[in-house]
């Protein structure tokens, strides 16, 4: 994949302020840095606010950063707009309507998804071949929507739009995985069949990923690394052998221990 | 029965004006106003190149092109000004009203002693004119749906009717919205532009107040169409629901006038068929269940509503 020993996300020193100049400033991003080598499954885990979400936001390009340099695979992407950014990037969102369009049909939403990062020209936007394609994809999720293909996605539950967007995500083998409490709407059942699916694509695809979590154990259970966000910095990052060992009482102690903060206010949030 | 006729051949002409509001308004979602400066742009753009003598085919397509370059205008203000879309319309239409004055040189153009589509066509075939608008409404209408059938199925087209859905999830996946948008525009005032050029060809005159209260025109048609025509899926048949719609609206106009009503009366008239046009969709839909589909577009519907409310 990568020609040189990139790594494939690097967040060099981003900062994000919210509502700057004004009393209301909120620093999001403080200064972080990350990198992510080919192949990373990261979880991400932190309070409400940690600025979890601003982070993955910011690497898609929802919105400029004001400062520090964002590299996709040694490409500097820190002023590419959000939609020419999409090229290497597969993102699913925490609202199961955010990542779909509701009135078009699986199929037609699958299509959409493959011209990701490609120009769309006047040919038909589907052929038989890519319908062939889908329907075996499909069938692989194990939801019955390979019988369902012309269905509009509106008619589908929160679950099976979640696993469609997930599809749609890795169609075109992204260079990034952005997945942001993507499981965080849904019942435990369902959430553990979208999560299974997520290991899957990843896998197959040799992927790198975000996630972000407020379950601390998916966040130790899946990936090979994990973060942990206070305030728009990481404050704690494991990987390999002592993430495997990590338990949920062992993460809520170092939380108290590396942010100085009494735990208790965001025990609720980071739900064991 | 002639006025009837009348009226199904005036909304054939309307039918294009329709389709142009249903893909801004449905398509889209974008409640864009600049629809009434762009029929007269096509009605002021058609008649002035006629009364140079041009062809009278080539100066409906130069009025198409021209609507479409309001349309870029009204997709420029809001996409690259950030302009909300109400006031990106009405600012277009309000600028279009000094420019149809430029063109036209006057408030009336008189096609009267010109050749039209229409004289040349009659007597070249010899047929009346009534005839001829109906056989040449039918054929554009179905030539303009088809061109519509096939562009909305391309993937240009599929990412236009996406970024009328679900604009974030079209950046995740690598639409620019903006050119999407202002695509959709462009193709929608270039049709009501069109329909402006079919307009002063039929009537035999052009004027600059003949797009005052046609954005209602069109909202009427695609309710009226949508309410009988609210089981198709078919694409094909939607939109020739939006032009059954506008012939409907015609020939309710016509009746009004041939029976020595007021002309000040067509406005209740239009109110009174859209609210039976809506009594009759919900009264099939109660009997006819619902479709989850529907129920669950709705609630989208609703959502974002609801979302952008509390923004
Ligand atoms: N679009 C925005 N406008 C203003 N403030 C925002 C915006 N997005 C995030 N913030 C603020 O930035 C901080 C981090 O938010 P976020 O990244 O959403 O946190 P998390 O996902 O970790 O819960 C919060 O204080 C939040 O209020
Ligand atoms: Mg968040």
């Amino acid at each position: 994949m990568s020609e040189q020993n990139n790594p494939m996300l690097s967040l060099q020193e981003i900062t994000k302020a919210f509502y700057s100049g004004t009393i209301n400033e909120k620093i999001a991003l403080d200064h972080l840095s990350l990198d992510l080598q080919p192949g990373d499954f990261v979880t991400v885990i932190g309070g409400n606010g940690a600025g979890k979400s601003t982070l993955l936001n910011a690497a898609a390009g929802a919105f400029p950063i004001d400062k520090g340099n964002i590299l996709i695979d040694g490409i500097n992407v820190t002023k590419l707009a959000e939609h020419k950014r999409a090229k290497y990037i597969g993102r699913v969102f925490q609202d199961p309507m955010t990542g779909t369009a509701a009135n078009m049909q699986i199929e037609e939403n699958l299509a959409i998804a493959a011209r990701r990062g490609r120009t769309r020209t006047l040919k038909w936007s589907i052929t038989a071949a890519e319908r062939k394609q889908y329907r075996d994809m499909l069938a692989m999720l194990d939801l019955g929507l390979e019988d369902r293909m012309t269905a509009k996605v509106g008619l589908l539950s929160g679950g099976q739009r979640q696993a469609l967007t997930l599809l749609m995500a890795t169609l075109t083998q992204p260079k990034l995985l952005l997945l942001d409490e993507h499981t965080a709407a849904l019942d435990p059942k369902t959430a553990a069949k979208v999560l299974e699916i997520s290991d899957k694509l990843i896998e197959q695809n040799k992927l790198t990923a975000l996630m972000v979590t407020h379950n601390m154990k998916d966040a130790i259970a899946h990936g090979n690394r994990l973060i942990m966000m206070h305030n728009g910095r990481v404050i704690f990052d494991v990987s390999g052998e002592e993430k495997r060992n990590l338990t949920v009482d062992a993460l809520i102690e170092k939380f108290s221990q590396t942010s100085g903060e009494e735990f208790a206010s965001d025990r609720a949030l980071l739900s064991k | 029965m002639d006025f009837v006729l009348k009226g199904i051949a005036q909304g054939l002409i309307w039918a294009l004006l329709a389709l142009g509001v249903y893909l801004s308004y449905r398509i889209l979602d974008f409640a864009d106003l600049s629809c009434e400066g762009s029929i007269t742009l096509g009605a002021s753009v058609a008649s002035i190149l006629l009364t140079k003598n041009m062809n009278p085919v080539l100066a409906i397509l130069i009025a198409f092109l021209a609507g479409c370059v309001a349309g870029t205008v009204t997709g420029l203000l809001h996409t690259k000004l950030k302009i909300p879309p109400i006031l990106s319309g009405i600012l277009t239409m309000t600028a279009l009203f000094s420019i149809n004055l430029h063109i036209m040189g006057s408030a009336n153009i008189q096609l009267n002693s010109v050749p039209t589509l229409y004289t040349t066509l009659t007597s070249a075939l010899d047929i009346n004119k009534t005839t001829l608008s109906l056989i040449l409404g039918t054929c554009v209408c179905l030539l303009v749906m088809a061109a519509l059938y096939w562009f909305f199925g391309t993937e240009l087209g599929a990412g236009i009717r996406a970024t009328g859905i679900n604009e974030k999830m079209c950046r995740a996946q690598g639409i620019n919205t903006d050119t999407t948008k202002i695509i959709g525009l462009a193709l929608s005032n270039g049709l009501i532009a069109l329909s402006g050029a079919f307009l002063c060809q039929y009537q035999g005159y052009a004027n600059i107040n003949l797009g005052v209260g046609s954005i209602v025109i069109g909202l009427a048609s695609i309710i009226i169409g949508e309410a009988i025509f609210s089981k198709v899926k078919n694409f094909f048949l939607t939109l020739g629901g939006i032009v059954v719609g506008a012939v409907l609206y015609r020939i309710v106009v016509a009746v009004v006038l041939y029976f020595d009503m007021s002309t000040d009366d067509v406005k209740i008239m239009t109110a009174a068929v859209v609210i039976v046009a809506l009594c009759i969709s919900r009264y099939a839909n109660k009997f006819g269940k619902k479709s989850s589909a529907e129920k669950q577009t709705s609630d989208d519907e609703q959502k974002r509503k609801e979302k952008r409310e509390n923004v």
